[in-house]
């Protein structure tokens, strides 16, 4: 077994010491999941808010089927897109395959399902709450759905950082549909594989305590903006 | 808030889906692990990119999956280790012409202890069949690679068919080389590997070189040109200028001057 103690603090002194490469593959990963999450809630949140005050026939199956696509394997939705997006697949024409777009459509369906799911969920609470409200004003459960989502908009948060957590960490859809490639598609979850397909256990490791690190920074910062955020509302309340 | 946000988000995705449509010289490499992980291509491509300005993109899989990426037109030029997959990918027209590269060996790695006592043999086949003799752990790919290919021929030349002992003694990993010397190391198993991605290894644990020399570990590496009339989209002229390199005087110095820990890792062998 490798010094894990000096490989640790090789890879805090890569970090710190802002070796380009790493660094590269630090912001590459944050743009591919931010622009995954912000996708996901794009369609995801509008889509559970639907779901959440709509009633129609088939809506309780829609929504176990959304709650169970929270599962869905990366791998099998690495394959997915690897299969949409080949040059002998139906959008080959695009030339997408291994390029960070086609690890943010794969991220993309992956955190989608969690972001549609965690609305439906806060929104149908608040929709509980305000029915009476929206009824008096005489507005119909589809035209509530943006106010009901404005409303909702700290409580959402979380569910952006539950996508968030899922993107950000996955490795088997943006390892097919990447290709792992160096200075273009490789990112802290592929370059934690490959490092430890080399042997390099205890520098796998190490990046992986960075990418929690990376992770924790995230929330917290997303933490204080909503927690200045609760704040105004309440000066202005 | 939200507003910033979503204004972040459009620069964050302009920056992110802008190279890959700008840049258009560039070829895309369907290769083996052995290649990447032993560090020879990071070492050779900087030469190839420099005297011609395209950009060399390595897709580093195992050789039966880059053949059939290859095959769906992901990729221009196929760089892998298995001639006779190789042959027929070539005779069914998925690509152009097969060219040798390389070559280096494979080798039977073990713990110290060898239960099957096969250290310093130089009969690969009769390695194997002491091996399952005494049902020592054996961890194979098991994943259709071009190691696993060859240690899949090496068990016919012994006459053994390991798959039916599958579970107990002889472990299918069903994962990449780094993986099954992790596992290998792990358990105490004997595996299969190439020599390259052996000595870039740094988990080796208490595993070492047992069995080599046997002219059946004879490990040749051949590039082809996908073939553009199979996909339009395969970026022949520049994919047939890589291979031109490879083959060529400068590509054929810079794999014999690649090093790892003073030993050479590949031996170039283009007609």
């Amino acid at each position: 077994m490798q010094n894990f103690a000096s490989e640790f603090s090789r890879a805090t002194q890569l970090v710190l010491t802002g070796d380009p490469d790493l660094w590269a593959i630090v912001v590459l990963s944050l743009q591919v999941s931010v622009c995954a999450v912000l996708i996901s809630a794009v369609i995801g949140m509008p889509v559970g808010a639907a779901l959440a005050v709509a009633r129609f026939p088939g809506r309780r199956a829609l929504i176990i089927l959304m709650n169970a696509l929270m599962g869905f394997p990366p791998v099998v939705v690495g394959l997915l897109v690897y299969l949409m997006l080949s040059r002998s697949g139906p959008l080959g024409v695009l030339e997408l395959l291994y390029t960070p777009t086609a690890m943010i459509i794969a991220q993309t369906v992956l955190v989608t399902p969690i972001i549609a799911a965690l609305t439906r969920q806060v929104v149908e609470l608040l929709a509980e709450e305000y029915s009476e409200q929206l009824r008096s004003l005489g507005v119909s459960r589809l035209a509530s759905v943006p106010t009901l989502l404005w409303d909702a908009r700290l409580a959402l948060v979380t569910a952006l950082l539950a996508g968030f957590g899922r993107a950000i960490a996955e490795v088997g859809a943006v390892i097919i549909v990447g290709g792992n490639i160096n200075h273009v598609t490789r990112v802290m979850t592929t370059t934690i594989a490959l490092e430890t397909s080399k042997g390099n256990l205890a520098l796998a490791l190490a990046l992986g305590a960075i990418l929690i690190g990376i992770a924790v920074a995230v929330n917290a910062m997303v933490s204080a903006l909503t927690l200045r955020a609760e704040q105004e509302g309440l000066r202005h309340a | 808030m939200f507003r910033a946000v979503f204004t972040s988000a459009l620069v964050l995705f302009g920056i992110v889906a802008n190279p890959a449509a700008a840049e258009e010289a560039f070829i895309i490499v369907q290769s083996t692990t052995s290649t990447q992980n032993s560090g020879l291509l990071e070492f050779i491509l900087p030469g190839f990119e420099a005297e011609t300005g395209i950009e060399v993109r390595v897709v580093a899989v195992g050789t039966g999956q880059a053949i059939r990426n290859a095959r769906n037109g992901d990729g221009d030029v196929l760089l892998v280790h298995a001639k006779p997959a190789e042959e027929a990918f070539v005779a069914e027209g998925w690509g152009i012409e097969r060219r040798d590269v390389m070559y280096n060996d494979f080798v039977i790695v073990g713990p110290r202890s060898d239960r099957a006592h096969i250290k310093g043999m130089t009969d690969a086949a009769a390695a194997l069949t002491a091996i399952a003799n005494v049902g020592a752990t054996f961890a194979s790919r098991a994943d259709d690679s071009g190691t696993h290919q060859a240690e899949m021929r090496l068990w016919q030349n012994a006459g053994i068919d390991p798959t039916a002992a599958s579970g107990t003694w002889y472990r299918e990993t069903g994962s990449g080389m780094g993986a099954t010397l992790n596992l290998a190391a792990g358990m105490g198993a004997y595996a299969l590997t190439d020599r390259a991605t052996w000595l870039a290894f740094a988990n080796k644990g208490d595993l070492a070189v047992l069995v080599e020399g046997d002219p059946r570990l004879f490990n040749q590496y051949g590039v082809i040109l996908v073939n553009p009339e199979k996909h339009p989209g395969v970026r022949a002229a520049a994919g047939q200028r890589f291979i031109d390199w490879l083959t060529g005087p400068d590509g054929q110095a810079a794999i014999a001057s690649y090093r790892l820990e003073g030993e050479q890792l590949f031996f170039p062998n283009a007609r």
